[in-house]
């Protein structure tokens, strides 16, 4: 029942990869047939934000009970998310250089995205040049708990209040005010879950080989 | 009568319109735009049996430790 999610996990993706090339999709000037990355693109950012709650979750219950185990589910979450993020920014740049015509546009949500993305690059700098454990544990939780809290601001709220190119934002509709209809949803929906539920198996591979990289430590030292 | 000949008239446009956008409908008529799915589920497929073998070795190690305890 462990690997329960798993199974679901490379159904759902299996459905969506058949059903986001094959199903039928509004017809619409510009994004044409593009349309179809609403299914690939935007699950990054939905995954990310998942993965990198979930890290938060272990920060916040690091400090209020440290232990060795939590401080490693929250380092391994924000790398998977982290992973997430990059695929995010590549494969907006790619959709971005054919339907706004080229890949940077200094746009606020790409503007705010990169940002987001070097304040979690932070985090990892900060954890290397620690060398106590508890102590790196400790101010890195206290910084994952700021760079969630930047984040949010930089990808969600402040595209929305200037003019961005980006749907959703800037008094753009997003996709699914008129496009995103129920036949998209139906593959899009899934999608979200699908790579989320990816995202957490590929952490828990990262955080059982931490956990016995340090079992294995501790049974040279006895 | 004439409300749902102005109502055809109105419509003509939009459905003109409708098949003006390019799409992909000539490799899906061909049957073509399976090769591309099939390579894309070749690759997924190919990834996740991959980090299937990876969870399934990382298990043995698990266990390997565990006894030694």
């Amino acid at each position: 029942m462990k690997n329960g999610y798993k199974v679901v996990s490379i159904i759902i993706l299996l459905y969506t990869l058949l059903a986001g090339f094959l199903m039928d999709v509004p017809r619409l000037n510009i994004v044409n047939e593009t349309i179809r990355s609403l299914y690939f693109h935007v699950p990054m950012w939905f995954g990310m934000i998942a993965l990198f709650g979930v890290s938060l979750y272990y920060s916040i219950s690091y400090l209020r009970k440290p232990s060795f185990e939590t401080d490693v589910k929250a380092f391994e979450f924000v790398h998977v998310g982290m992973l997430f993020n990059i695929l995010g920014m590549v494969t907006g740049m790619i959709w971005a250089n054919y339907t706004w015509g080229s890949p940077w546009h200094w746009d606020p949500k790409q503007n705010g995205a990169a940002i987001s993305f070097l304040v979690y690059v932070a985090y990892f700098v900060l954890r290397s040049s620690i060398e106590n454990n508890d102590q790196k544990a400790r101010i890195s939780a206290v910084y994952n708990i700021f760079a969630f809290a930047a984040m949010i601001p930089l990808i969600f709220i402040i595209p929305r209040m200037t003019s961005s190119m980006h749907p959703g934002n800037g008094g753009n509709p997003g996709f699914n005010t008129y496009d995103l209809d129920s036949r998209m949803r139906l593959v899009f929906y899934p999608a979200i879950l699908g790579w989320i539920l990816l995202g957490i198996w590929i952490a828990s591979l990262r955080i059982r080989i931490s956990l016995l990289n340090e079992k294995q430590a501790a049974l040279e030292d006895e | 009568m004439c409300s749902i000949l102005m109502a055809l008239l109105f419509s003509l446009p939009a459905m003109a319109q409708s098949q003006e956008v390019e799409m992909a409908d000539t490799m899906r008529s061909n049957g073509k735009i399976y090769v591309v799915v099939a390579i894309v589920l070749v690759i997924f497929l190919g990834m996740i049996g991959y980090l299937i073998l990876t969870d399934r070795k990382i298990s043995r190690i698990e266990k390997k430790l565990s006894e030694k305890k």
